[in-house]
């Protein structure tokens, strides 16, 4: 048991996301609670009470993020809901989207409320069919219900709701990037300050949130903040969605309560290792996060402080397990990869640094490396370092450089003997091995 | 007042053709936004025009671009900045397998050999027949179902060398 839950209490049914299912357990109680008995700042002192860290990887504040917009300036507010799920591992909002797509929608009122916004969005990426039709299904069900529209639940408060579908580009699920792409425009991030909660979309005030961070917004309205603050730990308080995935018996995605032992879980919620292996190394919060090996992780919680301490974080929540025999020289190949994909093209140390360490690993599992690439590898990592306008370049920096730093030997050998120091394998129980197919 | 000299006569709208039955669903769209910002519609507009067509033609830019009023510059840039638009026909049936890291930690490798096998095509190409066209792609937030890929807009997770035969037999039908 991995503590209490606030999203997967409920069984799965065909129909449990369903309006009628939602209101059953208790929904849009905290939305009418809210409206009729809550100022807007009320809410958000609430949510500062709370504690509540946001849910997209950076764990800001999310009543001090709210706090900020200026209730009387005069301007329209906006909500931005970022279901723009695309950090490698990372598949949590994907849970949320499609089980509990009322919750996400409750929660989004409720922060449009306490920023006082007319108009609020949510922005999905373009991949997700499923979550996209059971969420745009969800929104008009909440509006026919009134919930949604002119003078919500009768209370004088009106909100339309913008579902906004992307195109596939990670670099959107980046906020500013996000409010580009939403203008219409292509995804590039934009240099801060000013910061988004004072000129964003359509260059007005505005607050993004991830998924989840809005889905805790109706608990801790209901409970109140102090009550959520006791489920946790004190500087993580409430829950985390943890989408756990490699080798490993039963990935899948979990809620936990900060605090929980990271080892049980990994070896006892989540089956252990395949095949029966040992653990090499946790990649704990999407590729974007600092690898963590076995020794790392003794006595460990899940938590952001004990993964702080480790020197990671735990990010988006998306945990990728990674079993000993695995080739770490062509894991980073193919984190390497998709940085330089998605890299946005704008800053020139991210555009051209970007591919630059895909070639140099390229030519290390090719066989042909040099040995100065090492040292390479590491000086592209640093010049990127705060030298872009988002974090995309220097996330691709600290994943290489953080495998660099655990498992050097393995580079040094595949340089020196042009073969891998195992047999090069990613895989522990390949599912397409015994058809012999290869690329 | 003089008449207008040649250069100055704005340049036609060209006639609704490709995007004109698309129109009212366009404007039920733009009334849950704050107010005129019709170049937020840019995005939506070019999804819903590729769903019908399977991809964008130039035709269709030229429409867009009267009806929203954004620069056809912004439009291009759009395209080709995301990676679902394609202003060139593909198969019947996008294959795109993901080979990000989870999905290789689980087999994609061994995934996208067996398509290309199977299909003798290797990514990026389609079929003589034009049924398949096979893409590899970064993580589409499927990792604990991993190998899997998205067949058009529908994800096939937990794939292996039968389940793939079997879905390959169905479409193919």
């Amino acid at each position: 048991m991995s503590g209490r839950k606030y999203f997967m209490n409920f069984p799965v049914t065909d129909s449990s996301h369903s309006l009628a299912a939602y209101k059953a357990r208790g929904g849009y109680q905290s939305l009418q609670k809210a409206l009729t008995s809550m100022q807007p700042t009320d809410v958000t002192k609430e949510v500062a009470a709370s504690g509540l860290l946001g849910h997209g990887g950076a764990a800001f504040p999310a009543g001090r993020k709210w706090g900020v917009i200026k209730l009387t300036d005069g301007e329209p507010h906006y909500v931005c809901m970022n279901a723009d799920e695309g950090e490698p591992g990372t598949f949590k909002d994907r849970w949320l989207l499609e089980h509990v797509p009322h919750l996400c929608i409750e929660g989004l009122i409720l922060a449009s409320y306490a920023i006082m916004g007319r108009h609020a969005f949510i922005y999905i990426r373009g991949e997700f069919d499923l979550p996209f039709r059971r969420l745009r299904d969800a929104i008009e069900e909440a509006y026919a219900a009134g919930l949604l529209g002119e003078n919500i639940l009768g209370t004088g408060y009106s909100l339309d709701i913008v579902l906004y579908r992307g195109a596939g580009s990670y670099v959107c699920g980046e906020a500013s990037a996000m409010l580009a792409s939403l203008e219409g425009k292509k995804g590039w991030p934009r240099n801060r300050p000013p910061r988004l909660t004072v000129k964003g979309l359509y260059q007005r005030p505005t607050v993004v949130n991830n998924v989840e961070t809005l889905a805790n917004i109706p608990a801790i309205i209901g409970e109140g903040g102090e009550t959520f603050r006791k489920v946790g730990l004190p500087k993580s308080p409430g829950t985390q969605m943890i989408s756990i995935s490699g080798h490993l018996v039963r990935p899948g995605v979990y809620e936990i309560e900060y605090g929980y032992s990271w080892e049980k879980f990994i070896y006892e919620d989540c089956g252990g290792i395949l095949g029966g292996r040992a653990l090499k190394c946790v990649i704990p919060g999407g590729v974007s996060t600092k690898i963590l090996d076995a020794n790392e992780l003794k006595g460990r919680t899940l938590d952001h402080n004990s993964a702080l301490a480790a020197g990671s974080q735990i990010g988006s929540g998306g945990m990728i397990v990674i079993a000993e025999g695995t080739c770490m020289v062509r894991v980073a190949r193919v984190i390497q990869r998709f940085y330089h994909h998605e890299s946005c093209g704008q800053c020139t140390p991210c555009r051209e640094g970007m591919g630059w360490m895909e070639r140099i690993l390229d030519r290390i599992v090719r066989g042909e490396g040099r040995p100065e690439d090492i040292d390479r590898l590491y000086h592209i990592s640093t010049a990127n370092d705060g030298t872009t306008i988002c974090s995309l370049g220097d996330s691709a920096g600290y994943a290489c450089s953080a495998i660099l730093d655990h498992y050097r030997d393995e580079f040094e050998h595949f340089i020196t003997h042009g073969r891998s120091m195992y047999d090069g394998s990613l895989t522990v129980e390949d599912p397409f091995a015994a058809v012999g197919a290869t690329t | 007042m003089t008449a207008p000299t040649s250069h100055e006569t704005p340049m036609p709208k060209p006639p609704m053709q490709n995007i004109q039955h698309l129109i009212p669903e366009f404007e039920r769209w733009k009334q849950r936004y704050p107010s005129d910002f019709t170049g937020s519609l840019t995005i939506p507009c070019l999804r819903r025009i590729q769903e019908e067509r399977g991809y964008i033609a130039d035709s269709d830019i030229d429409e867009l671009v009267a009806y929203l009023g954004v620069p056809r510059m912004q439009v291009d840039e759009v395209i080709a900045f995301y990676t679902q638009f394609t202003r060139v026909p593909l198969g019947n049936h996008h294959l795109q397998v993901c080979h990000n890291l989870s999905c290789s930690l689980r087999g994609a490798e061994g995934l996208v050999g067996y398509l290309c096998a199977k299909l003798g095509i290797q990514p990026g190409e389609t079929t003589a027949d034009g049924k398949f066209t096979l893409s590899t792609v970064e993580c589409l937030a499927s990792c604990g179902t991993a190998p899997m890929m998205m067949v058009n807009d529908t994800y096939h997770e937990n794939l292996t060398p039968a389940s793939v035969d079997a879905l390959l037999e169905d479409l193919s039908k």
